[in-house]
């Protein structure tokens, strides 16, 4: 579905990514863990485009997007839940899942509205708020959700656990469980909460200083002892 | 008070010109955040294709003045809406990204540029052109016997800018396009990751912008009936302290800092100084800029965290 080959990225003159080859097949949930600065944000942008990989290629189903504006990338399958969430705030709930929906045909805007409205409630009860007003876990469902109303083959999600409640946490990664199983969406994770993206997870990464320093089943980095130390913090549960 | 009236039905004609020019600024403003200084210019240029048309139109013998304010209009758009469409793509595409003062520079450069070329091509000379639309209505008669009239072009100027405000309005708010115009003006990376060609948005608003001073320099040159390669330079000042007094970024704000303005300007020439209806115009410049730089409909700008 994506791949990566030697793909490199950097701002300015600091290299942020470091030859990395990274691979999510269709229908699988595959997630990027790793120090804060460890460019997994990055990498999530730069398969979109922003910023265009200086050496190495981008993929999808074969096709190579690596030099293709931004919407073109998105108009072909891939949409990101970005760091940030990046929610138009002076628009309404309504209008920030219409404007997610541009890519998928006209009609289906009523059942996909209605699919993300029945994954998050709550933003049923919030549809003519403006964006700017909901709260922290509000905002990380119509991110998802405006992704979703694209009708997308590949979802990027960049830390959708930050800074939300716990309970808030677990309805989250239930609804990103719920997508990929009903939907077979296949769906690329960052996250910072490690312990949790590699129980969700198929397949996961490890990223430090820009390259993957370790990749296999989820199940296996999370018993990795090594990992644990390093990158997940100390396991005392 | 009849020529209270009087000037008050003048002031709100000059002030729909106005705000008709200011909305290029504020629609360019707001979603590239560059001032376009060359759009004054523009205005010019659809005041000159709308002096040309109207002389072609009556040297073929029509007559008929509703039919050649239309093609008169919708000449002067199309021909405004490619330069608008041109300067942005030759202009200020390259130079997105750039600091700011290059395409703030090249913006000026390229106002000298048009109003030269306007000139070379069309003569220096002023150009006159008799009233089309004579004719009008008396609305009351002062106790001195002063009458107040609203001329049938005025009526004009209102309703086309009432329509055209209106529909401006419906499609910000209400269509695909002005969604992804303001998706666009408030995060243009994640309107791209939502699909949007920002680009091509971007290309669209400068020609709705540029669309719309035209039809600015339509009514000019039909109401006023005197025109020259140097209009642009005053009425797109005007048309800019119109827009910051509004609010830049503000739709509404623009035109009604226009009107704002053409009344300022209609009332002082009457009761003051004509002479000195610039320096009025400039000083309420300088006065928003002081106490209000955020305009009287603008948001005032938050620092993102």
């Amino acid at each position: 579905m994506l791949e990566l080959e030697g793909v490199s990225a950097a701002y300015g003159a600091v290299r942020a990514l470091d030859r990395v080859d990274l691979k999510v097949e269709a229908g699988e949930i595959v997630t990027l863990v790793g120090a804060n600065g460890a460019g997994k944000t990055t990498l999530l942008m730069t398969i979109c485009g922003r910023p265009r990989a200086i050496s190495g290629s981008v993929r999808l189903r074969g096709q190579d997007i690596t030099r293709l504006p931004t919407h073109r990338i998105a108009a072909l399958g891939v949409a990101h839940a970005p760091e940030g969430r990046r929610i138009f705030a002076r628009m309404s709930v309504r209008e920030n899942l219409q404007l997610g929906a541009r890519l998928a045909p006209a009609a289906n805007l009523k059942t996909n509205l209605d699919s993300v409205l029945a994954l998050f409630p709550r933003l049923g009860e919030r549809i003519d708020q403006r964006g700017g007003t909901l709260s922290g876990g509000e905002q990380q469902m119509l991110a998802i959700g405006r992704a979703l109303m694209a009708e997308p083959e590949l979802l990027l999600l960049d830390e959708p656990s930050l800074g939300l409640a716990p309970l808030i946490v677990r309805q989250i990664f239930a609804a990103i469980a719920r997508i990929n199983r009903e939907r077979g969406t296949a769906i690329l994770l960052v996250e910072q909460n490690a312990h949790h993206a590699l129980r969700l997870a198929h397949r996961g990464y490890v990223l430090a200083t820009g390259r993957v320093v370790m990749e296999g089943p989820a199940a296996e980095l999370a018993a990795n002892a090594d990992i644990q130390t390093a990158y997940l913090g100390k396991l005392s549960a | 008070m009849a020529y209270f009236i009087q000037q008050l039905i003048n002031g709100l004609t000059l002030g729909a010109i106005y705000g008709l020019i200011a909305i290029g600024y504020t629609m360019v403003y707001g979603i590239i955040g560059m001032i376009n200084f060359a759009h004054g210019e523009i205005y010019m240029i659809g005041a000159f294709v709308a002096l040309i048309a109207v002389l072609a139109f009556t040297s073929a013998g029509i007559a008929s003045i509703p039919l050649l304010l239309i093609v008169v209009i919708v000449a002067a758009m199309v021909v405004a809406g490619l330069y608008g469409w041109a300067i942005e793509r030759l202009i200020y595409r390259p130079l997105r990204g750039a600091p700011r003062l290059a395409p703030l520079i090249s913006a000026i450069g390229l106002s000298i540029f048009l109003q030269q070329y306007v000139q070379l091509t069309q003569g220096g000379r002023v150009k006159t052109l008799p009233p089309l639309m004579p004719g009008g209505f008396t609305l009351m008669r002062g106790d001195d016997g002063f009458a107040v009239g609203i001329s049938n072009f005025q009526i004009v100027v209102f309703v086309l800018t009432v329509v055209l405000m209106a529909g401006l309005t419906l499609i910000i708010n209400r269509t695909e396009l002005g969604r992804a115009q303001r998706a666009a003006a408030s995060d243009p990376v994640m309107a791209a990751l939502c699909g949007i060609d920002v680009d091509r948005t971007i290309s669209v608003t400068f020609v709705i912008g540029a669309a719309l001073a035209a039809v600015a320099g339509v009514m000019v040159v039909l109401y006023y009936g005197v025109i020259d390669f140097f209009i642009g330079f005053l009425a797109g000042l005007k048309a800019f302290t119109a827009a910051v007094l509004g609010g830049v970024g503000s739709l509404p704000g623009a035109l009604l800092g226009g009107l704002v303005l053409g009344l300022v300007e209609s009332f002082w020439s009457a009761y003051a100084d004509a002479a000195y209806k610039d320096v009025a115009a400039y000083a309420i410049l300088v006065l928003v800029l002081i106490f209000r730089p955020s305009g009287l409909l603008g948001r005032p700008e938050i620092e993102k965290v």
